[in-house]
Parts: structure tokens; sequence; C-alpha cells
């Protein structure tokens, strides 16, 4: 079973519910950091090394001996990673999706994938969490066929806890696609009641289940909880805008170790996505 | 031979864009006939990624074989330089006083990107 954490905005709260989500739990889980352009689940939760793996994507190597210049794979591509104007190739690796279409457009059979590395996986145990992180190579542009392969380990024999990067693009698709639940972390202000709008109207577009953490409640206004209330969205938790949870998490510790009383809310809002994701059938 | 000036603008008094990429248009301007054409670059203006390549791909098709701009970013410049176009640098106001700097021989041809891309 996957819940995945996301926001429009960002800095409201993905990884503060995601680490005490999986804390809190109290039993075997995978957290997955898919924030892959800064992972920071792994400055909580510190553990033992599992493994560390190479990630890799296919881009189009041109053999210019084969090469005629016809310009075919630079009309298929609508990336612009591989433009021919009347001359050899020239490929920009970084915009391509690796999709193999000028390979195979190419009537000479010039054009070969090579794989290219764009960041790695390394993967920890802390206690009952197994914490699978993503981290994108400096440089490296495009992060989605990283986010899915940080998915592509996901365990079938547990809970599987996504922490999404912010936004509403590609990454974050990425990032909550298949999964069972989303939890749409907001704060009450204009920010995140703008970039919260978005975030709904992208998991509707996507069709998947979700609800909403309002974080630090008592700040802001109340628009965002009419907003709510006006498109039917249920609110999960609300957590009020508390000065020792932050001073928590400046020392990198999870709310629900620092303040216990915390965590019957965490669990609530576990047992309420698992009741919703049950109730559908899921 | 055709100069492809960033602008703008639509007619010659038009502003001299600094930035070739994102240039909302490019005026193309016949040395030997004297007359104009416009080409719009909303497909690169539009694209996510790769505006520069979009442009120069644009510029490349044109038959343009010089450019003159404020900026070239390292894609766009790989891509004029492999079709052979040319890069003059201006800071004129606006497209005539370019193309009289470069009648006159007065702009500089660059000879590397002279702008970071914002991608890589």
């Amino acid at each position: 079973m996957i819940v995945a954490v996301a926001s429009g905005k960002g800095g409201t709260g993905k990884t503060t519910v995601s680490i005490n989500l999986a804390v809190a739990l109290g039993s075997e889980v995978q957290l997955l950091d898919c924030d892959v352009e800064e992972p920071n689940v792994s400055l909580f939760l510190s553990g033992s090394l599992d493994s560390v793996e190479v990630v890799t994507t296919k881009v189009p190597e041109v053999d210019e001996t084969l090469c005629d210049a016809c310009g075919e794979c630079g009309l298929f591509c609508r990336f612009h990673a591989i433009v021919s104007l009347e001359t050899k190739p020239l490929v920009f690796p970084e915009l391509c999706h690796a999709c193999g279409g000028c390979s195979l457009v190419c009537p000479r059979q010039a054009i070969r994938e090579v794989e290219r590395r764009i960041g790695d996986i390394e993967t920890t145990r802390c206690g009952e969490i197994s914490v699978v992180r993503g981290q994108l190579d400096v440089g490296v542009a495009m992060s989605p066929p990283l986010i899915r392969a940080v998915k592509a380990r996901s365990r079938k024999d547990a809970l599987v806890i996504v922490d999404a990067p912010p936004g509403v693009s590609c990454p974050v698709i990425a990032a909550i696609s298949g999964a069972d639940y989303v939890i749409l972390v907001t704060e009450p202000t204009p920010f995140g009641l703008n970039d919260l709008a978005l975030a709904v109207a992208m998991v509707r577009e996507i069709k998947l289940p979700f609800g909403v953490v309002i974080n630090r409640v008592g700040i802001g206004d109340d628009r965002v909880h009419r907003f709510c209330q006006e498109n039917d969205i249920p609110v999960l938790l609300e957590l009020p805008d508390d000065r020792r949870v932050a001073e928590a998490y400046s020392k990198g510790i999870a709310a629900v170790k620092a303040l216990p009383q915390y965590r019957k809310h965490f669990q609530h809002l576990l047992d309420t996505c698992l009741e919703t994701i049950r109730g559908s059938g899921g | 031979m055709k100069i492809a000036f960033t602008t703008t603008g639509e007619k010659l008094d038009g502003a001299l864009e600094s930035r070739f990429g994102r240039a909302p248009r490019f005026l193309l301007y016949d040395l030997e006939k004297e007359t104009f054409d416009l080409i719009d670059n909303q497909q690169a203006l539009n694209a996510p990624r790769g505006a520069g390549i979009q442009a120069a791909d644009t510029i490349v098709r044109s038959g343009a074989k010089v450019v003159v701009t404020g900026h070239c970013g390292p894609k766009a410049f790989q891509v004029l330089r492999a079709a052979g176009i040319s890069v003059y640098h201006s800071d004129a106001a606006t497209v005539a006083e370019a193309l009289s700097e470069f009648r006159s021989g007065g702009l500089s041809l660059v000879e590397s990107a002279d702008v970071e891309g914002h991608w890589a």
C-alpha cells in the first residue's frame, strides 16, 4: 500500500508529515525520499547503509561514419535533444527523455543508445524504517527517471510512504503516480492556498483519492479551511504552529519523538488514510 | 546575404532584443535587396526547455548566414556554429542601428557562448 505525501507549495511540511507517519507506525515501513533534487529524509532518519545503486538513462550516440545528415532524428525529437540541420547531429543529453525514437527513425542505423548516469539510490535501515533515497547528480536537469527508479523499489509486503517533491509538474506526477492515497500538506496562508488549489486540480486530474493536512494552524487566515469545506475536501489533520516542533526539526528530530503527544495525531492520520484505501477496495 | 536580428518590434526602428533564444521574433534583412521579413519565434518562446536550440533551428531554416543579437547561450551557439552561421554581438537600441553598425564593420564576432544556459 502506497501513501504519497505531496504539496503544491514547498516548505509546508511534506517531510515532517512523511517522517512522523513512518515513526508513528511502529512497525515495518518503507519511506521513499522522492524529492531527489534535495532529499532530506536522511537528516532525520540515519541508519546503517544497505546499498548504493547507480541510476542511468539512455541517450543517443551517433556513429558519424554511418550518418548521412538526413535530419530525420532531429525532426523526430520534440525536445531538441538531437539536432541535425544538414549537418552531423548534435546531441544534448540533458534534454533527452530517453524515448529511443531517434535511433528507430534513423534510416542508416547510425544511432545507438548508451547509458548516462543521472544519480544514485541509497537504501538505509533505521530500526523498522527502510529509507530509500534518490539523489540526482549535480547538473542533471531531469528528475522523473530517477524518481521512477526509486519507486520501482517499492515493497509489496509493507506500507510505503512517498515523500514527494514540491510543485505540480512532472517530478510530482512521477512521485505520486500509482499511490493508493495522496496527502496534500498545506499551510493556512494565501501562498499555501494558491498552491493547494493547483495540487488539488492535479490529483483530481490523475484521479487519486486525497485529503489535506493543514500545518502551522494559527498563522495566516481561514481561507484554506473554507476552500476545503467548499470543495468537499477532507481535512485529515490540523497541526498547530508549535515552536517546539520547529526546534526539534532544526535538530533533525521527528516531532513524535521529541513530543510524544503528537504520536496519536499521526497514528490517527495514518488510520484515516488506510481506512479510506480499504473502503474504496484498494 | 540575409541577416537575422533579434527584435521585439516589427520594423527596422523596432528594439533589438538582447536575448537570442527567448526573442519574440527575428527580423530577417536581405542585404542585396534591402528588404526584410519577420519570422516568429513563438515556438521557442513557449518551449519549457531548449528554446535556444529551437530558435537556432528556425534561423538555420530561414537561410540567414549571420545573427545579430545581445546574448547567445551555449546550446544555441553550438547549433548555429555547426550550421556555419556567424553570430555578432550588438548593444544597439534598434535593429536599424545594429544594421548600420554591421555595415560599417563595427560589430564584433562572437567566438563562444557569452551567457550560461539555464538548465545545464
